[in-house]
């Protein structure tokens, strides 16, 4: 029997159809992959399995969803948790100061009764904190995961608060179906195989589990059957015998794509425009200590390795948007640190990994991001009514953002849409189009392809590169996505614990990579001499 | 039907309609009980021309993102000095009113500019650290009216001869300059065309700015200052920035409020001064983190009116300074609105 199941969903908000007619059943003991790119209506769909009052306050949904053969509609996310249907969020909810078994067993405590219990109600029981713990001890084992349950929850990485949340669903004693949003969006590679298993683990145990990504390759990996929505459709069900990369892709997205290839390198440079020496940016959770790299003028850098290694803070730091000390060098003059409007106007950019904190004003007009950089740090879209006033030169930033729009092909209604409302991808390129409007020669990008989905993945790293052949920019990228750096970079830097653990080019082996980024590299390298 | 029903009501925002509605209710109650109406529309111009000011003076802080500034009183302490100067040298007339905004002006932005780096370093308490900022300055300056070397037998106490008045009249410098400036009558109704452009005038000048380079770089700054930091804005300096044309609004604020009252209310007159200003725009549809000129505009006009209104409404239904009352709810209600509902966006 079918343990859970939608029938015929549909939803509307405010006339436009987002969903038509989806259908897709969830059996015990399978992992069900969905998949689909960002605005295909995976986030909606789960909106409505768990009553979240944006659907009903929208007028509702069409078709029905059925649990354990009896049909269920949920008026709120705490019915739907009290039916046994269980969902890990993407952004964590764990109380640092609490300890891992407390946060685990938050508000599910198990209690004894004791003197003032008795008189004044099951409120006041005691908690039972060595039950709790053991509690926690076997729900943390059936994930495979050897974390101490009595340390506090602040301070661990975001890949064990990750386990932590999961822990938490699986403890539930009538948990019985589970969805999780990209989990492994913010995981490192090791901790997303480790909660592969796990995922498989809970799934063998007998639980049904719901799981949304974008990487495929996990897709295919653990799922038994894969749907696949496009534009609010089922495009497909398949099997995982039938499914491959390249053709949820193509499902995906609807059109033909080719997997990302190295693409032919232009002759590089040996002139650095850029030289770090001994480094150091103060970033929570990715330092960077006593760094010394070199940049070539005209090359693609990639800057890779684990999370929290210290690969996101250095262009933070370079940028001035983190505290750095030691020496920045641009085509050997050396450049005050601290300072982001001097290291724009020295003709650099940035893309800031942290889309919508740092790189979008969220409620503004699309113009108004593109613009707003290159008016502030470079006096331009200004024109000049009074010899000591400046008004916005409206014409200006109309023409220009209507440039970029058509260029980096950005989907929008038009200029003056507010930037919430675009997609990933096309915020992305919002961004992009900031930095680029700010003519620059060296262009640092972070995490440029996370969390949008395949199809605009490979429009911006098109557009890397093309800015890089075409007009001569400097790019230097970091990302989580090896394959990535590996598509579009001339060399690859690995970071790990802070320092630079070597470069390397795109076509090396994976085992190079691989040791490298676990700081291993030099001592095989060694034992092999 | 529904939908379209709450949507609207979000266009329009709860605390626009519920004064919206007093206000027709008023006007319907006024009409029944036969209260002069062409006196009514009168006031209702010129209560409004003379609180617009202060209520613009929220703008700056609101998009330099320090929030509501309780910190009004700053301000308004800085135009009663200007003012009282300008008295103390015999001023009249226009000339009177140009040196009070030519003393407070400065004095305001000097003033703005300390009290920016005290909000630079109390970011996020803005608005509490504000208030209790007011209220201590308010204090203080007793002390300064009372010890001040004035000497202008119109400003200081009738017996003794030391310290200011409580309340100084404008009667031989600068009452009514604006109001009867270019003033004319449609009907029994008295326009105050001078009150009235100055106010515009200001308008221009501060859409002027909110579109020029600092503008946008305060407006960025206030919005989002990481953002604004990774375009190469100082973030400090624009909420300063913010501050000190929130101040000096103030100053000349409370110089158009007083030359349109007649007097000036010195020791605890600037006291309460922040809360009718900061419920106005907030009526009239602003948040915590966005506020135009036309919110200042409908604000000022709907919390005005109603006061105007139910002021003599009351007197003949009830005893007592019900009107007064009725403003404390209401300005009180509509702050109390935005802190606890403005947290979320």
């Amino acid at each position: 029997m079918a343990l859970l199941e939608f029938k015929n969903i549909s939803k509307f908000y405010y006339g436009n159809q987002v969903l038509k007619n989806v259908s897709l059943t969830v059996h015990k003991g399978e992992i069900h992959g969905l998949v689909g790119e960002n605005g295909a209506g995976k986030s909606t769909l789960m909106n409505i399995l768990f009553g979240m009052p944006v659907i009903h306050l929208t007028g509702g949904y069409e078709g029905q969803i059925i649990l354990e053969g009896v049909p269920v509609s949920f008026r709120s996310p705490a019915e739907a948790m009290a039916a046994g249907i269980g969902m890990v969020h993407q952004e964590f909810m764990l109380i640092p100061g609490f300890n891992v078994a407390e946060n685990i067993k938050l508000n599910r405590e198990n209690t004894r009764a004791n003197l003032v219990s008795r008189i004044l109600g099951p409120k006041l029981r005691t908690i039972d904190v060595r039950k709790n713990r053991a509690d926690a001890r076997r729900a943390l084992d059936r994930l495979g995961m050897a974390l101490d349950e009595t340390v506090p929850v602040g301070g661990l990485p975001v890949g064990h608060m990750q386990f932590i949340e999961i822990a938490r669903e699986i403890d539930k004693e009538n948990s019985k179906v589970v969805v999780f949003d990209e989990p492994t969006a913010v995981l490192t590679e090791s901790e997303a195989e480790q909660f592969l298993k796990a995922a498989q683990k809970l799934a063998a145990g007998g639980m049904g589990v719901l799981f949304i990504s974008h990487r495929l390759d996990e897709i295919i990996k653990i799922c038994d059957r894969i749907t696949v929505l496009r534009d609010g459709e089922v495009v497909a069900s398949l099997s995982r015998s039938e499914a491959s990369v390249e053709k949820l892709a193509e499902l995906m997205v609807g059109r033909k794509i080719s997997r990302l290839t190295v693409a032919e390198k232009k002759s590089g440079s040996q002139k650095p425009i850029l030289e770090l020496i001994n480094f150091s940016v103060d970033m929570p959770g990715e330092r960077v200590e006593d760094l010394s790299l070199k940049i070539y003028e005209g090359e693609i850098l990639g800057i890779g390795g684990l999370a929290g290694h210290g690969k996101i803070g250095i262009a933070n730091g370079i940028m001035g948007l983190c505290p750095a000390r030691g020496t920045v060098l641009k085509n050997g003059k050396q450049l005050p640190l601290g300072n982001p409007m001097r290291m724009l106007n020295e003709g650099m950019a940035f893309v800031s990994e942290d889309r919508r904190g740092v790189g979008l004003l969220t409620d503004e007009s699309i113009e108004l991001n593109i613009v707003v950089a290159a008016m502030q740090s470079q006096n331009r879209f200004l024109k000049r009514p009074l010899p000591f006033f400046t008004l916005e030169d409206r014409a200006a930033i109309r023409e220009h953002a209507l440039k970029m729009i058509r260029e980096l092909d950005i989907r929008c209604l038009g200029p003056q849409q507010t930037v919430r409302s675009l997609s990933g991808g096309n915020q992305q390129k919002v961004c992009i189009a900031r930095a680029i409007t700010l003519s620059p020669d060296i262009l640092f990008v972070s995490e440029p392809t996370r969390g949008i989905d395949i199809g605009a993945k490979r429009i911006v790293l098109d557009l890397l590169l093309k800015l890089n052949r075409e007009m001569g920019v400097t790019v230097v990228m970091t990302s989580s996505e090896l394959a990535e750096l590996r598509a579009i970079c001339n060399r690859i830097a690995i970071v790990y614990k802070g320092r630079l653990a070597g470069i390397l080019e795109p076509t090396a082996s994976d085992l190079d990579f691989g040791l490298m980024m676990a700081g291993e590299y030099e001592q095989r390298g060694a034992a092999q001499a | 039907m529904k939908e379209r029903l709450t949507a609207a009501m979000d266009k329009i925002g709860l605390p626009r309609l519920i004064i919206g509605l007093f206000l027709i209710v008023f006007c319907v109650g006024a009409a029944i009980l036969k209260l002069p109406m062409s006196m009514l529309l009168s006031d209702m111009l010129v209560r409004f021309g003379m609180n617009a000011v202060l209520v613009l003076a929220m703008i700056p802080a609101i998009r330099a993102g320090t929030g509501l500034n309780f910190g009004l009183p700053l301000g308004v302490i800085c135009g009663l000095i200007g003012a009282v100067v300008a008295i103390e040298y015999k001023f009249s007339g226009l000339t009177s009113f140009l040196v009070a905004l030519g003393v407070s002006i400065p004095l305001a932005v000097l003033t703005g500019y300390l009290y920016g780096l005290l909000l630079n370093r109390i970011k996020g308490q803005e608005m509490v650290v504000g208030t209790y900022v007011g209220f201590s300055i308010v204090s203080g300056m007793c002390i300064f009216w009372l010890l001040a070397p004035f000497h202008n037998p119109e400003m200081v106490w009738a017996y003794g001869g030391t310290g200011l008045r409580n309340t100084i009249t404008l009667e031989s410098s600068f009452d009514k300059i604006l109001n009867n400036f270019l003033a004319f009558n449609i009907g029994q109704v008295q326009i105050p065309t001078g009150l009235l452009l100055f106010f515009a005038f200001l308008c221009l000048l501060l859409w002027f700015f909110s579109r020029s380079k600092s503008g946008m770089a305060m407006h960025v700054a206030g919005s989002n200052p990481r953002f604004a930091q990774s375009c190469g804005i100082n973030v400090n300096k624009m909420r300063i920035l913010g501050t000190v044309l929130s101040t000096v609004l103030a100053a000349v604020g409370i110089l158009v409020y007083n030359q349109s009252y007649g007097f000036l209310s010195l020791y605890n007159g600037p006291l309460m001064m922040a809360f009718p200003a900061a419920a106005a725009i907030l009526i009239g549809g602003a948040s915590l983190r966005r506020a135009t000129i036309g919110h200042v505009i409908i604000g000022t006009f709907l919390f005005q009116s109603v006061l105007v209104v139910a002021s003599p409404l009351f007197n003949v239904i009830v005893e007592g300074s019900f009107s007064e009352i009725f403003r404390g709810i209401i300005s009180n209600g509509v702050i109390l609105y935005a802190l606890t509902t403005g947290r979320e966006e």
